[in-house]
């Protein structure tokens, strides 16, 4: 059993929190408590069914203004698959919460109102999951029951989306029509929906492909700790741990460190008792080479025949994230996997308004703003292009005075 | 080649390399053990995090003077085979130095005191992290919280200041008199740490396995009969097959009747569980945002 991450991408206007709502009590993932809760509120549907989306409310400050502030994350699982949701606000200005769920996730799912069809909002969240390359999208056209679940309506809004999907560069979508509030199409196949032929949602969610290609072309091993216990029986003991990012390592393999450029070769890889040959992706692991080179916290190991960009000036998608806007004239950190450095935003090429897609040229970039800039830090950054590899390619901007994660950034090209 | 790691794998990698993030980044981080299975698990992943090496922290026990016996003994064995520090903090202390007050009453607890001697403990110790074994699965106001959780010099919680936490980068960086709560399981669900817990053949306290207890009924939930539980007349002592689900102070740890006396009736009861592990703690059912508002002063 393996786990799917996702996102879903919608207002509470759109029906999302009834169809995480629906996703959980449809496949029994509510406690009994829980339900007793559900079941205690006053909170009805107009029909007198209860209210699903209570299921998803979150703080008390957030029900006491009817929003959702933050990021919350829910778990359930089926026998084949267990899921961690990503619940994000779908509001403009809750932009950099939509791209901070979507930085961990495997998919998205993109909500749609059949009656509104794709508007500002979907351009936006569908710009978000192309910026951030989530691998999979889901575009769930929900409140079908309310256009009669008309297949019409949903092939002009499947053919709509689909010429956003090319323009913001999105592949490998699904659609599906569902009424969340009824049930149709979320668990269990719709009865109402019956020229639409293809998977329920949960049905697509157990069953999507999310395995990751880790040749060793992108073999990244950023080392966050070096173990050596200095005792007296392991005096020599010298132990790099880590986890992959990307790629996969193997004993033999000849490794170069970044950014110092030594090279060597693995003697073993350890996981407490066990010696496993190989580590790939997502394992942490405690690697060993057979040359004594000076190796610190911040340092990479990739696979000596590809190596990844090492660069101190870079070009890169910004996304603005802190109440105060960007300074160029000031002095940040960048944190890229375990190495942290000072930084500066050099220029700004470029803004996105991602209700348009339109390019805008000014330099202010303020809380919740995407675009391009070049970027130069203190010391060399062993990178790969975001497009190539997210788990290389994206690092956060953190404000040297308050200490705050300020910005994401998604490392596009090294500025010769 | 393509891989998939299986869910307890990436859960395990996961948590682990959140813990060598701790080490990595902070001075002087410390990992908060309860004698629950959560913090025993996260002494395991430590143990493949650091290991052969020490840990980078030492084992921190806040301790309420009302804890299961059993609990305790656990803790002693467990910290003598690892070879590792532990600093207990006395919730007795805080309350001989008059620095908080003995709740009256039936349903008194220390509880809620524990919070002030954790904050005591992380001052006089000038812990700068300190990790413990919440889970985002127990309770909405958990669910919203970060892996790295910045507390302010009151120990308080901003849900609507917290830091955007973007793919597997952690931002630790603190002001003088700040530190940062870390939770490495943050993605496991209770079901998860069990089938963890029977994967790595885990040793647990005995409570939570079914044994025969002397309990009494209140508010509708079996509670452990103690010299710790304030009782009258109208209580009925029964003896009863029952388990913990959670380990906490014995006056707000409720009993389940149970017949679990293997790991694997436990993870079958689970599974076809009708209430969930929070349900069980009577602090949390106080008022519905509960555990927001403790958090906010500075609990776990």
């Amino acid at each position: 059993m393996d786990i799917l991450k996702f996102l879903t991408a919608g207002s509470v206007d759109d029906g999302k929190s009834t169809l995480i709502g629906r996703l959980l009590y449809d496949s029994e993932s509510i406690l009994a408590d829980q339900l007793e809760a559900l079941h205690r509120s006053n909170r009805k549907n107009d029909d007198g069914s209860i209210d699903l989306a209570i299921l998803t409310d979150g703080l008390k400050a957030e029900r006491e203004q009817g929003i959702t502030i933050d990021v919350a994350y829910k778990y359930f699982q089926t026998d084949k698959r267990k899921f961690i949701i990503a619940d994000t606000p779908g509001h403009i200005q809750y932009t950099r919460n939509m791209v901070t769920g979507a930085s961990n996730a495997n998919l998205a799912i993109i909500l749609i109102d059949a009656r509104k069809g794709v508007i500002e909002q979907t351009i936006r969240h569908s710009f978000l999951v192309a910026l951030l390359g989530l691998p999979q999208v889901v575009v769930c056209i929900n409140k079908m029951d309310m256009v009669d679940y008309s297949e019409e309506v949903y092939d002009k809004i499947v053919s709509d989306y689909k010429t956003l999907a090319a323009k913001v560069g999105l592949k490998n979508v699904n659609y599906i029509p569902v009424s969340a509030l009824k049930g149709d199409n979320i668990v269990y196949p719709s009865i109402n929906i019956n020229w639409y032929k293809g998977d329920s949602l949960l049905h697509f969610l157990e069953n999507v492909d999310i395995e990751v290609d880790d040749s060793t072309a992108h073999a990244r091993f950023p080392v966050q700790w070096v173990i050596r216990p200095q005792t007296e029986e392991l005096h020599d003991y010298r132990g790099y741990a880590g986890r992959v990012s990307s790629g996969s390592f193997k004993v033999n393999d000849k490794v170069t460190v970044l950014p110092s450029g030594f090279s060597s070769t693995i003697d073993k890889i350890e996981l407490l008792d066990e010696e496993p040959a190989e580590a790939f992706a997502g394992m942490s692991v405690t690697i060993h080479l057979k040359d004594e080179i000076d190796i610190s916290r911040g340092d990479v190991l990739v696979n000596s025949q590809y190596q990844p960009e090492v660069s101190q000036l870079i070009e890169a998608d910004l996304c603005w994230m802190d109440t105060r806007a960007l300074d160029t004239s000031l002095t940040y950190f960048i944190q890229h996997n375990s190495k942290v450095t000072r930084c500066r935003i050099q220029e700004t090429l470029y803004k996105v308004n991602i209700n348009t897609l339109e390019k805008e040229y000014n330099e202010d970039f303020k809380l919740n703003d995407i675009g391009r800039i070049v970027i130069k830090t203190a010391e060399p950054l062993a990178f790969d292009l975001y497009q190539n590899n997210k788990a290389n390619g994206g690092a956060i901007i953190i404000d040297s005075r308050t200490n705050v994660t300020v910005g994401a950034l998604m490392l596009r090209a090294t500025v010769e | 080649m393509k891989h998939q790691l299986d869910y307890l794998d990436e859960l395990e990698a996961e948590a682990i390399y959140i813990l060598r993030e701790v080490a990595g980044q902070f001075e002087k981080p410390a990992l908060l053990f309860s004698g629950g299975k959560d913090s025993i698990t996260l002494v395991r992943l430590a143990e493949k995090a650091f290991r052969p090496g020490k840990f980078p922290f030492p084992l921190v026990h806040i301790d309420t003077g009302h804890n299961f016996i059993e609990t305790i003994e656990y803790r002693d064995a467990m910290v003598k085979r690892l070879g590792e520090k532990l600093i207990i903090g006395h919730v007795q202390d805080s309350i001989d130095e008059g620095k908080v007050v003995e709740q009256k009453g039936k349903n008194a607890s220390r509880n809620a005191l524990q919070t002030v001697t954790l904050l005591d403990t992380i001052a006089k110790h000038q812990f700068d992290a300190c990790i413990g074994g919440a889970r985002r699965d127990e309770e909405k106001a958990r669910a919203k919280e970060r892996i790295f959780s910045v507390r302010d010099e009151f120990g308080q919680w901003d849900p609507k200041r917290q830091r955007p936490e973007l793919w597997n980068i952690f931002n630790g960086k603190i002001h003088k008199g700040e530190n940062v709560r870390v939770f490495p399981i943050s993605n496991w669900t209770e079901l998860d740490v069990w089938n963890y817990i029977r994967r790595e053949k885990i040793e647990l306290p005995s409570i939570y396995f079914a044994h025969k207890r002397e309990v009494i009924t209140r508010n509708g939930q079996l509670m452990a009969a103690s010299p710790f539980l304030n009782m009258d007349e109208e209580d009925i002592i029964e003896s009863r097959n029952v388990r913990f689900r959670t380990v906490g102070d014995m006056t707000c740890t409720a009993a389940v009747e149970s017949y679990a006396f293997h790991i694997d009736d436990i993870i079958e009861e689970i599974s076809a569980s009708k209430i969930s592990e929070r349900g069980a703690r009577m602090d949390d059912k106080v008022s519905e945002a509960a555990m927001e508002d403790r958090k906010k002063g500075g609990y776990f």
